[in-house]
């Protein structure tokens, strides 16, 4: 039997670079790599890698797999699941490592049963069992409602990990690695998908994930337009997006984009002011690493007063527009 | 052409139930009576997705499920709203098991069924959230499999699939037989008819044990798992939530104005 040794992280690029979820899982595996004194390496597969294996060694990677193929220019489970495969195969990782995105979530399960191994997704902690040197991996489950310890003995070990779970390491250009130009065949007369389209549909402005202040509806503002009227005027003041819970993208209220929650966009601004939201935890998964969260609600029992730190009982119609008004004259003065 | 269908349907406690409710006992998710199961938000719209399909081109939507002591009226709600065959895995030995062992026996139920263009499963369950049942089963039984589906619809032998991507969707085609794995924006679960609900009434589930489906019982349910459940727990969270007056809600609006300056958040 082969022998399972060091950490593997299955990147993932972004315009060319490093997708910001690999640089926290290279954090957060550089540590597990560390404390099994074992290397980090990292799988880069796309139709050119280029400049970001040197970022991944600059992030905390000892190896960086490069792995460039025409078939790997857009990501699709028959073509990433044949490099990802084979790589494994060939290196044996103790653990592998993937962010739980959208390629995380349709890759690793794959992945997972393809080796006969167990899988942990969505994760929010991890670490080394000192004495068995199994990963010991944490989980939000029930909706968030609780979160749960999971360890398996089957290698090798997988994981995915929840975006801004985990920290960077300080970019450093002068640590020393390895990038390995990695030649893998891709047959891709076993892909049985074809994308025939893309089309975007994010919203204009400033990008949910990247604004500092979220200006959030839930199910309770009830109709389409105070998404673009109320909520709006307050997110454009505080140069912040608008954002939404799930039953508002659900009724076609908003953009399915707006979506944050468990199941959609995971968001962590410096404030996130939630209005006529009930904080279900499905939700609060999506934004409970804000800095400060606000709460409007009419219901004094609605669980976000739970999550915020400040708050205001009262109908949302009569609220906001108030809040905008006086927050417009106390920034102008 | 009429497409043949399964929709894979778990049977949760409902997840809109207050987090009040939710309290973990002995390692065990235990919740009060009064809490009813439901079947999982993503495998309602998983129901929805295969019922339109037989909207427009007619066919067959056998629903399968997996677990324990069924609550009958709950798993029948598949038939009530258009399914026309319900197959419960329905046995003790079931009880506890994760999602290796939850694919391996579904995709072994999937094979003595035998003929299918395509399965439909929910994106995660309403209670794990894990999210790896519908690939594992795919991965098992060896078909394509397309995630995150907001609309499905079957066009020449090929379903045309939207999927759900960060910034937009995409326009996916798959051959068949495929797995399909569904999201939400697809539309709410339709409101079973009086005639439905009446059929469903007279329709009995058929039941199958391990053996039937040719597993030992060391292959499912808690003896089955490759993972291990080392503790299930409930961080302690304390409410501090500053409530900001005023006369009138408009009044309180204003007050968390000056409040948020004086904090110097804004």
């Amino acid at each position: 039997m082969a022998e399972y040794k060091g950490i593997l992280v299955c990147g993932e690029l972004a315009d060319g670079k490093l997708a910001s979820i690999t640089t926290e899982l290279l954090g957060c595996g550089r540590k597990l790599a560390d404390d099994l004194k074992e290397d980090l390496s990292c799988l880069l597969a796309s139709d050119a890698v280029g400049g970001a294996s040197k970022e991944a060694i600059a992030f905390g990677a000892d190896k960086v797999y490069a792995v460039e193929h025409p078939a790997l220019k857009e990501y699709q489970a028959d073509s990433y699941m044949q490099a990802a495969e084979k790589l494994v195969k060939e290196i044996s990782p103790r653990t592998i490592l993937m962010g739980q995105t959208s390629m995380g979530r349709d890759l690793a399960p794959r992945l997972a049963f393809r080796l006969g191994t167990s899988l942990t997704t969505d994760c929010l902690d991890l670490s080394i069992d000192p004495a068995t040197k199994l990963l010991t991996q944490t989980r939000p489950v029930y909706g968030g409602n609780a979160q749960a310890m999971f360890t398996s003995e089957f290698m090798p070990q997988m994981a995915t990990v929840r975006t801004k779970a985990m920290s960077p390491l300080e970019r450093d250009d002068s640590r020393k690695g390895e990038v390995i130009p990695t030649k893998i065949d891709i047959d891709t007369s076993k892909v049985r998908t074809k994308i025939l389209e893309t089309v975007k549909e994010e919203a204009v402005g400033i990008k949910l994930e990247d604004a500092p202040v979220i200006v959030c509806g839930g199910r309770g503002i009830g109709s389409p337009e105070p998404f673009q009227t109320t909520l709006k005027e307050l997110a454009d003041l505080l140069h912040g997006a608008v954002g939404a819970s799930r039953p508002p993208a659900d009724n076609g209220w908003v953009s399915e984009a707006l979506h944050i929650g468990l199941t959609g966009k995971i968001v962590a601004p410096d404030i996130y002011i939630a209005i006529a939201v009930s904080g279900a935890s499905q939700h609060t998964a999506g934004c409970t690493g804000s800095k400060h969260i606000i709460a409007i609600n009419k219901d004094p029992e609605a669980n976000i007063f739970r999550e915020a730190e400040l708050g205001v009982v009262g109908k949302y119609e009569e609220v906001v527009p108030a809040l905008t008004n006086k927050l417009k004259e106390l920034l102008a003065g | 052409m009429p497409v043949n269908m399964i929709v894979c349907c778990k049977q949760v406690p409902d997840p809109e139930a207050p987090p009040s409710v939710f309290k973990v006992v002995n390692n065990k998710m235990t919740l009060p009576p009064d809490v009813k199961p439901v079947i999982g938000q993503y495998e309602e719209f998983a129901l929805e997705a295969a019922l339109k399909i037989k909207d427009t081109g007619g066919g067959k939507i056998t629903a399968l499920s997996l677990g324990n002591k069924f609550v009958r009226d709950v798993i029948k709600k598949a038939l009530a709203v258009g399914g026309d065959e319900l197959i419960l895995l329905e046995d003790e030995a079931f009880e506890g098991g994760d999602s290796w062992s939850t694919a391996n026996a579904l995709a072994m139920a999937i094979k003595k069924i035998g003929e299918y263009d395509i399965i439909f499963c929910g994106r995660q369950s309403s209670d794990w959230d894990a999210g790896q049942v519908g690939l594992g089963i795919a991965d098992i039984l060896g078909i394509p499999a397309v995630t995150l589906a907001r609309k499905v619809e079957v066009v020449d032998g090929k379903a045309k699939v939207e999927r759900v991507i960060p910034d937009g969707y995409q326009v996916v085609e798959v051959t068949l037989p495929a797995l399909i794995i569904v999201t939400s924006g697809l539309g709410a679960l339709r409101y079973a008819t009086l005639k439905g609900i009446m059929t469903a009434a007279k329709k009995q589930p058929v039941i199958w044990k391990p053996a039937d489906i040719g597993l030992e019982p060391s292959q499912i349910g808690a003896a089955g798992r490759h993972s291990k459940l080392d503790k299930l727990f409930q961080p302690v969270k304390e409410a501090k939530c500053e409530i900001i007056e005023g006369e009138t809600p408009a009044e309180a609006g204003a007050n968390l104005a000056v409040k948020l300056r004086e904090a110097k958040l804004l």
